[in-house]
């Protein structure tokens, strides 16, 4: 897909997110509206997946480690042909494999059961290793909230990438500068993240996590820097795309009534003009 | 006894347990609040306006969170650690066991939104093995009350009890069920009904539903007595074995699996002292399906005529 192409998808999958949250009275619409445009550019440019063969074992991975943005992950999904797309309709319904967190024994293309932060990037160099140990040249990619880099696990799994020299991993940091109940600075600030990542032994990018070129590019294959685990750390917006949510602690996990639902459904049918 | 059950009004006793740390901490200033990113899931807002010296925030850090509450107890501190319950348990069980249990510390933990309160969000975020867990270690108390009330009344003796402890709190709303006087002793149980064919205990959001059983099963023409079993190590033996003999059938009800919990505490103390029939109700040993708690908790057979189904069925097993 093509950068205009990727954009108008994004942007798609915002509206059935806002419009399931709506409709569900539960998600975390910020963390999903500031993780969607990773996420497109993964699953529509940069990763090798195959719906009719989600197990396929030289797939490339993607560990979803902030897994309370599991609606945007079931709607990429849906989009990509994993599940139906009227099954997102069934989000958090009894029963529905659409629970709040993503389930790989439920769902076609969730590679693991994330949702108790810090549990992602562990998993992910796991796969990295497995993908050296078999010289296969598949790729492993794992996205991280930024808050979520307060939790020790990460940073021993850090360690262990740039020790095994994991340059087939790529961490992607979603640095959207809020948390569950505050903002990071006046919570446990991890930021700076580069020069912490850096001093691990990692290579570092910077981008601007909703700049679909920049996305691309810096996911690309021939950035791979040899020998080292790379790690994105991608400037968001908590709520990107709908004024009044962006950068707003609040809408973490707030459900808009109907009159911001509507708004929000506005302003995103503009930008998709 | 036998007061009539008014289920109109539920609390979420949350505010109960917020309120009851407030009143403590203006009283005595040893008294902080550890949480992780938790202020709004722990309802800590008000503690960290009247204290915000107190409130200590590690982040999202729940191992970190669990050592630092160790370090401040042994400073003299007496720390309420406030977390949503899985994570809690789960991911610093090992820091309760070496840093609390083990070295014998100060630490009250306090597990918000236990059980199934979380519902939809899914298996990754029940807390229904809690129970089993921390029950496992020697020194911590693991205690659920049932309503408003006797939440008020476990965090007072938190305050005061030397020692460690599991306070296991939902968010899922809950009727009033204990007098307004209760007061809270580790280790006993109450019996909230009389009752001669049949013995229901439960604990937490199952009290309740425990309640209305036993009112369903009166109509039937079935005596059931009605134990809430807040606390479940150390548990009340002597109720236990007492009802046992009196009603020859014990059925446990709670918000956790069925292995380890209190079910199987229960019949710990019937296997040794008195064997009766038994039956546990419970998450029968899988994940829970997408669903709200109180959804979940119907599906898993503890509505209050699943309860009486179940109990009718038990009776037919007395000799
Ligand atoms: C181990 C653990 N502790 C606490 C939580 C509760 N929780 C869910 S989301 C969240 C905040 C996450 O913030 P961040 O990682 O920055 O994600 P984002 O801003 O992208 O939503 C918290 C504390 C959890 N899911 N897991
Ligand atoms: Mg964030």
């Amino acid at each position: 897909m093509n950068s205009h192409d990727l954009r108008l998808m994004a942007n798609k999958i915002r509206r059935r997110d806002v419009q399931a949250v709506f409709e569900a009275g539960a998600g975390h619409i910020g963390g999903e509206m500031s993780v969607i445009d990773l996420l497109t550019a993964l699953y529509f440019d940069i990763m090798s997946v195959n719906p009719d063969n989600p197990n396929d074992p030289k797939r490339d991975r993607l560990v979803l480690s902030k897994g309370h943005t599991a609606l945007a992950l079931y709607i990429v999904l849906s989009e990509k042909g994993f599940i139906a797309k009227d099954e997102i309709s069934t989000f958090l319904k009894p029963h529905s494999r659409l629970n709040g967190h993503p389930n790989r024994t439920k769902v076609p293309g969730v590679e693991t059961n994330t949702g108790p932060l810090g549990h992602g990037l562990p998993i992910a160099v796991g796969m990295a290793k497995a993908a050296q140990m078999n010289d296969e040249p598949w790729r492993t990619f794992v996205i991280t909230g930024d808050g979520e880099m307060q939790e020790g696990s990460n940073w021993e799994a850090i360690m262990a990438a740039s020790q095994f020299k994991l340059d087939n991993l790529t961490l992607i940091i979603d640095h959207n500068r809020l948390q569950q109940g505050a903002r990071l600075v006046d919570t446990n600030d991890v930021a700076p993240l580069r020069p912490k990542l850096e001093a691990f032994g990692w290579a570092v990018e910077e981008i601007n996590g909703h700049n679909m070129d920049e996305i691309c590019s810096v996911l690309a294959a021939d950035k791979v820097v040899k020998g080292k685990p790379k790690c994105i750390v991608a400037h968001t917006n908590k709520g990107q795309g709908i004024s009044f949510m962006s950068d707003d602690v609040a809408w973490h996990h707030k459900v808009p009534n109907e009159q911001q639902y509507k708004q929000a459904m506005a302003e995103l049918e503009e930008a998709s003009q | 006894m036998n007061a009539p059950l008014e289920t109109s009004s539920l609390y979420d006793c949350r505010d109960a347990f917020v309120a009851t740390l407030e009143d403590l901490a203006a009283a005595n200033e040893s008294i902080v609040a550890v949480c992780n990113d938790s202020v709004g899931s722990s309802k800590l807002a008000g503690f960290r306006e009247k204290f915000p010296e107190r409130l200590i925030n590690v982040g999202i850090a729940e191992q970190n969170m669990v050592g630092v509450a160790a370090g401040l107890a042994n400073a003299g501190k007496i720390p309420f650690v406030c977390a949503a319950s899985p994570f809690l348990t789960g991911r610093a069980l090992e820091q309760i066991k070496a840093d609390i249990a083990y070295s014998e510390t100060n630490v009250k933990l306090v597990g918000i939104s236990s059980g199934m309160a979380y519902g939809e969000l899914g298996a990754t975020h029940h807390s229904i093995e809690d129970f089993a867990w921390i029950r496992a270690l020697p020194n911590v108390p693991v205690i659920a009350p049932a309503d408003r009330i006797e939440t008020a009344s476990v965090i007072k003796w938190a305050a005061e009890h030397q020692g460690g402890c599991f306070l296991r709190l939902s968010r899922v709303g809950v009727p009033d069920l204990l007098p307004e006087n209760h007061v809270f002793e580790l280790g006993c149980a109450n019996i909230l009904r009389d009752g001669s064919d049949v013995t229901i205990i439960a604990n937490g959001t199952l009290t309740y539903r425990a309640m209305m059983a036993a009112a369903i099963l009166d109509k039937q023409g079935i005596s059931a007595r009605v134990i809430n079993m807040a606390s479940v190590r150390p548990i009340d033996t002597q109720a236990i074995v007492e009802a046992a003999q009196a009603t020859g059938a014990i059925i446990t009800c709670e918000e956790h699996t069925i292995f380890g919990g209190l079910g199987s505490a229960v019949a710990e103390v019937v296997v040794d002292e008195s064997p009766v029939p038994m039956k546990r109700l419970g998450v029968p040993g899988i994940f829970a399906p997408t669903g709200s708690a109180n959804f979940l908790i119907e599906e898993f057979g503890m509505s209050p005529s699943g309860i009486a189904d179940s109990a009718t069925k038990l009776i037919m097993r007395k000799k």
